[in-house]
């Protein structure tokens, strides 16, 4: 399996064995895997890194079984690249395509009650709430105070993903993280969506044969227009 | 058969043969500058499919394109697109042998999502892939119905976006050459302004067109820069002289002849563009007149820059109004002019640029 997200400033892409029975998210490791954090070059890196992966594990694409790829929420336009690279990359090669929600890229392999926070730009975070690894609020945006409370009413205790070190102040009553068992986490591994992570998550549909829900892109935000007023007058 | 991967060179051969033996290459084109996702499959200068989704109607409410509704509907559209163009063809993907995309200019964002998509395509079939300039594709469009084109020749594009007089000489290798552009509005652009003061809908050229038939451009709007020597073109004081003449016959309580008013910016705009086209040509010593791009549908331009370009000794070249709109043909068209003169192939790190120069 090809795996990858561009929802965060992480350009990130894995290559996955598909194991015989679906495993825990966290005890899925990758043949390669490629991570570039740069979150004005998505359209750049992401081809290239996949390519780089392909090479590193000696798979080509006819080889592969299926493409997944994060949702979002993120930023608008790195978040299109991922998916209509992997929309586009899958349909190619007469592959599906699965999508998973991006948080979960970090959410899943965390314990306890514990909140992922990621830049939505604008002063506020995309956020959603596990219990276990397994959303249970979410996903969401809002102001990062606004986030905490919410967090705080799911009962989390821990936040972890990039939110974290941009609103320190919001979210410092939160309790230190506690990242999860398997890919050797810990906070600086729970930093962006961790794209085998999302292979695993996907890896029940792919191994049952179900078709994948149609590539929706989380965006949480209407795009920023406004209507026109009528023709202004040009003489005064 | 060994195919040149997406980052390595196409061995070049000067005769204009494929790199490979055997059927000519068949050509993907992803063309996603604006809002129409067009994607075209061209093989040996015959157009085998022109697959268009556009987002027009989204647009039409805010009376211009927004580009956050084109990027989100370009994603939607992207797989399927290409897929109805696979069938029009009767190919498979396995099929293509190269891949061509719109690298700029446009809006970014929209462009992005071609280009990545494009790249996605080549990598998975380990095809090259070619960056294609919007406004070279929009000339190269009219090889698929009037044959490989002259050199050098002289190309007018007006549409939305672009108003430009250009020089081209080899289109796949060499640069085309910008002799003059407009200074503030598109051609287009001073269409859907124009129309949208009159009350009619976007996008503002064909209704304009079709009033303008029951009129008569009786009232003489400026010609900007019609008479500056340089190839540039300026609508803007345009728009505000029919915008002031309007409000005038507003203000006085007379009814407004919207025909006749129609007719004469017309006429103003397409003098201009046909006077500019034709000059260009007499001072390049060039007897071809190549008109493209959105407004190039127009059938007064059509018409004026016909009776002109006979009188000139000119020989005229416009293609059918679906293939001067954006798509994904002249993409294509253009990406296999590239493979047929063995240029080399772009590199996977591409970038979308949406001030690409020529
Ligand atoms: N019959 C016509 N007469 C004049 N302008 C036209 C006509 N048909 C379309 N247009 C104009 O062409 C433009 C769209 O052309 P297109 O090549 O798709 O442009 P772009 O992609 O640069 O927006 C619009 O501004 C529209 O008003
Ligand atoms: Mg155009």
């Amino acid at each position: 399996m090809l795996a990858l997200d561009t929802s965060t400033p992480a350009c990130s892409v894995a290559l996955v064995q598909l194991p015989d029975t679906a495993p825990p998210p966290g005890a899925t490791r990758p043949l390669a895997s490629r991570r570039i954090v740069d979150a004005r070059r998505h359209g750049e890196l992401l081809s290239p890194l996949m390519r780089d992966a392909l090479a590193e594990a000696a798979v080509t694409p006819a080889d592969l079984a299926g493409v997944v790829v994060g949702l979002g929420p993120g930023p608008f336009t790195s978040l299109r690249v991922g998916i209509v690279t992997a929309a586009t990359f899958a349909a190619a090669l007469g592959l599906t395509c699965h999508g998973v929600c991006s948080l979960d890229g970090i959410g899943a392999v965390t314990s306890g009650r514990t909140g992922v926070v990621t830049d939505a730009r604008r002063r506020e975070v995309f956020w959603a709430a596990y219990a276990d690894g397994e959303r249970i609020a979410g996903p969401a945006v809002d102001r990062p105070d606004r986030a905490a409370d919410l967090l705080r009413a799911d009962g989390v205790g821990g936040v972890v993903g990039p939110g974290l070190a941009l609103y320190p102040d919001a979210f410092a009553n939160a309790a230190a993280a506690h990242a999860g068992t398997g890919t050797g986490t810990g906070a600086a591994a729970a930093q962006y969506p961790d794209p085998a992570v999302l292979a695993a998550l996907a890896a029940p549909d792919l191994l049952a044969g179900r078709a994948p829900a149609p590539l929706t892109p989380i965006y949480l935000r209407r795009p920023d227009v406004a209507e026109p007023r009528p023709a202004k007058a040009v003489t005064g | 058969m060994t195919r040149p991967t997406p980052t390595g060179t196409v061995s070049g051969t000067s005769s204009g043969t494929s790199p490979s033996r055997g059927p000519a290459p068949l050509v993907l084109g992803i063309e996603t500058s604006c809002d129409e996702t067009g994607v075209g499959l061209v093989r040996d200068g015959v157009l085998l499919a022109d697959a268009l989704a556009s987002s027009v109607d989204e647009h039409a409410r805010y009376g211009g394109v927004v580009p956050e509704i084109a990027a989100r509907a370009h994603l939607e559209a992207m797989v399927p697109t290409i897929d109805r163009a696979l069938a029009t063809a009767g190919a498979k993907a396995s099929d293509i042998d190269a891949v061509a995309v719109t690298a700029g200019p446009g809006l970014a964002g929209a462009l992005l999502v071609g280009v990545a998509a494009a790249k996605a395509y080549a990598l998975a079939l380990g095809v090259p892939l070619y960056g294609i300039h919007h406004l070279a594709a929009h000339v190269a469009v009219d090889t698929l119905e009037h044959g490989p084109l002259p050199s050098p020749s002289i190309a007018l594009l007006v549409s939305g976006g672009h108003s430009s007089l250009l020089l081209v000489e080899d289109l796949a290798a060499a640069p085309v050459v910008s002799l003059g552009a407009t200074v503030d509005d598109a051609a287009g652009e001073a269409y859907d302004k124009v129309a949208r003061l009159l009350g009619m809908p976007f996008p503002g050229g064909p209704p304009i067109d079709r009033a303008a038939r029951d009129g008569a451009p009786t009232i003489p709007f400026p010609r900007g820069k019609a008479g500056d020597g340089t190839f540039d073109f300026s609508f803007s004081g345009l728009k505000t002289a029919v915008a002031r003449w309007v409000e005038a016959r507003r203000r006085a309580g007379e009814p407004v002849p919207v025909a006749d008013v129609a007719a004469s910016f017309q006429e103003a705009v397409v003098d201009v563009l046909t006077a500019k086209a034709v000059a260009a040509a007499r001072k390049h010593g060039v007897d071809t007149l190549v008109i493209g791009g959105g407004v190039a549908a127009n059938s007064r331009l059509r018409a004026l820059a016909a009776e002109r370009c006979e009188s000139a000794g000119i020989t005229l070249r416009v293609p059918r109004p679906g293939l001067c709109t954006d798509n994904g043909a002249m993409v294509a068209a253009l990406g296999a002019l590239k493979v047929a003169s063995g240029v080399a192939p772009s590199p996977l790190d591409l970038p979308a640029s949406s001030t690409l120069p020529l």
